[in-house]
């Protein structure tokens, strides 16, 4: 059952196309790894499918809904980039920040709840971050942040999960670990999974399917066919391809 | 002791007192959620900007906080539609607006001959003047602003913290924008009243920077803030009254000696 719908899709910034006619479908259950050089518009695709940018052309159906009417927001969690939340002075707790994942399905005033209190923490349980509740944010290292923002993004157990180079900044242990975790929730919970990356080495042992874009779309299938590839070669050159499929 | 006991007892030190208190606790609210957006200085720039209107409304004989209210308010919008939607940053759309307003007061008073005194009052507040009318406007004014800020609070917290994924989660934050500047027009308009044009943005600087130094979590931040800035305007005030000092400036200075004391335990803690 095709969860996530894109036809057509279509988006210029200044003058210059970021993304050209892109069509895909994403099944439930789905681990997709989007991969693609810098500026190739991969973190514009995801941001149109979470409504943060609006196309030029083209749709989008989410869970059988046309965007612009889609209102259930909390069945998407969002992972953003590291680089975009790191105000470390901010004064607010582990729990606080992980309690606004809860307020998409709520109404105004949005009041937290003592259910949302035992979401915050079963979600931090289930992190294995518990102990951090009453820490302040930043003082968090990197991987704890990042494992408190997916936290955020998990609290509202979405159907959906985006994140946008979630390891970017991460050593290579957290880093593995963090993938390992994304996989559990995918496996375990059947939450679909659109991941941002470089890492196509990495991302290849873990997604289901490989997204490959760069302005359009290069590549769409799974990774044994990313390794065969004639579309990939050609794009990378046998070696650099071979190097990819080897390290996984 | 007793000259302050004695100073309660005066109704102009306790009309003051309760003005002033309740429009300091208003500002420390809004404060913290101003200075962590990076947006301190629209207090600045709308207290700048509020001269024009003081200045018409002391023209036409109106009473200038009236006057100044509503103004506030579309020049807040101004400042909002100029950064948004004009592709300025938000620091040159507030000295514009700020300069503008400035620039139209200082002509008026020099067009009126005899109310640039009273212009100079606005530019430096007189809390020890309120009327009873004017402390009663102050309470239900600061109540209705924490009111909003606590009805709104969830959201306002969440697009202070990170307003792309607030967006992500279908919260409005053009509407919580839009409340936060609406909200901050009309406290600097009170802030006006206790220590004029010139010093309001300490009182929404001053006490959300000093609970920064101390705290952790955003509703102990906020508390703290509240309470600095209440004590903050009590002291200023008897201090006002017992050395015959301007109280706009004395309340400015105990919230800076505040914020010392916190930045000192602060760099203490961390030594």
């Amino acid at each position: 059952m095709s969860i996530i719908k894109v036809q057509d899709l279509s988006v210029h910034y200044r003058n210059s196309q970021v993304l050209d006619r892109i069509s895909f479908t994403v099944d439930k259950g789905d681990y997709i790894g989007i991969v693609g050089p810098n500026g190739s518009g991969k973190t514009t695709l995801i941001k149109c499918l979470l409504g943060l940018i609006e196309p030029e052309q083209g749709t989008i159906e989410i869970v059988g809904q046309p965007l612009e009417d889609f209102v259930d927001w909390q069945a998407i969690g969002y992972l953003p980039q590291a680089t975009t939340i790191a105000n470390k002075a901010f004064p607010a707790t582990v729990g606080e920040v992980v309690a606004t994942g809860l307020l998409g399905g709520k109404v105004f005033p949005r009041r937290l709840s003592g259910l949302d209190r035992t979401l915050v923490s079963d979600v931090l349980e289930l992190l294995d971050i518990k102990d951090l509740q009453k820490k302040q944010i930043g003082s968090l290292s990197g991987g704890q942040s990042q494992r408190v923002f997916l936290a955020r993004a998990l609290v509202a157990k979405p159907e959906i999960l985006i994140l946008d180079e979630p390891t970017a900044a991460l050593d290579p242990v957290t880093r593995e670990n963090f993938y390992e975790t994304v996989s559990h929730l995918n496996k375990e919970l059947q939450t679909t999974i659109l991941l941002i990356t470089h890492d196509s080495a990495t991302i290849g042992k873990f997604a289901k399917k490989m997204l490959y874009v760069d302005g359009r779309i290069v590549f769409y299938g799974s990774f044994g066919d990313f390794c065969v590839s004639k579309d990939m070669s050609h794009y990378f050159g046998d070696f650099a391809q071979h190097v990819i499929c080897h390290q996984h | 002791m007793d000259q302050i006991i004695e100073a309660m007892q005066y109704g102009f030190i306790q009309r003051a007192a309760i003005a002033g208190a309740f429009i300091g606790m208003s500002c420390a609210v809004l404060g913290l959620f101003l200075v962590l957006r990076r947006l301190s200085l629209i207090g600045e720039g709308l207290a700048h900007f509020s001269l024009a209107p003081i200045g018409l409304g002391l023209m036409l004989g109106i009473y200038p906080l009236y006057v100044a209210l509503p103004m506030a308010v579309v020049a807040s919008f101004w400042i909002l539609h100029l950064a948004h939607r004009a592709n300025m940053f938000g620091d040159a759309a507030i000295g514009l607006v700020s300069a503008l307003g400035v620039a139209v007061g200082i002509t008026m008073a020099s067009l009126g001959p005899g109310f640039n005194v009273d212009l100079f009052s606005y530019l430096f507040g007189d809390i020890l003047a309120v009327t009873k009318s004017e402390t009663y406007a102050a309470v239900i004014l600061s109540l209705v602003v924490m009111g909003m800020v606590l009805l709104n609070y969830q959201e306002l917290f969440a697009i202070t913290f990170d307003e792309e994924f607030a967006r992500v989660l279908g919260l409005n934050t053009n509407r919580a924008n839009q409340i936060l500047v609406v909200l901050t027009s009309m406290t600097v308009i009170l802030g006006i009243k206790v220590v004029g044009t010139m010093l309001v943005s300490a009182m929404i600087i001053f006490p959300a920077i000093t609970a920064l130094q101390i705290c952790c979590g955003f509703k102990t931040v906020i508390a703290v803030a509240v309470l600095a800035s209440f004590l903050s305007v009590i002291f200023g005030i008897i201090l006002a009254f017992l050395f015959n000092l301007p109280a706009g400036a004395a309340i400015v200075l105990v919230n800076f000696t505040f914020f010392m004391v916190a930045y000192l335990v602060k760099l203490i803690r961390h030594s």
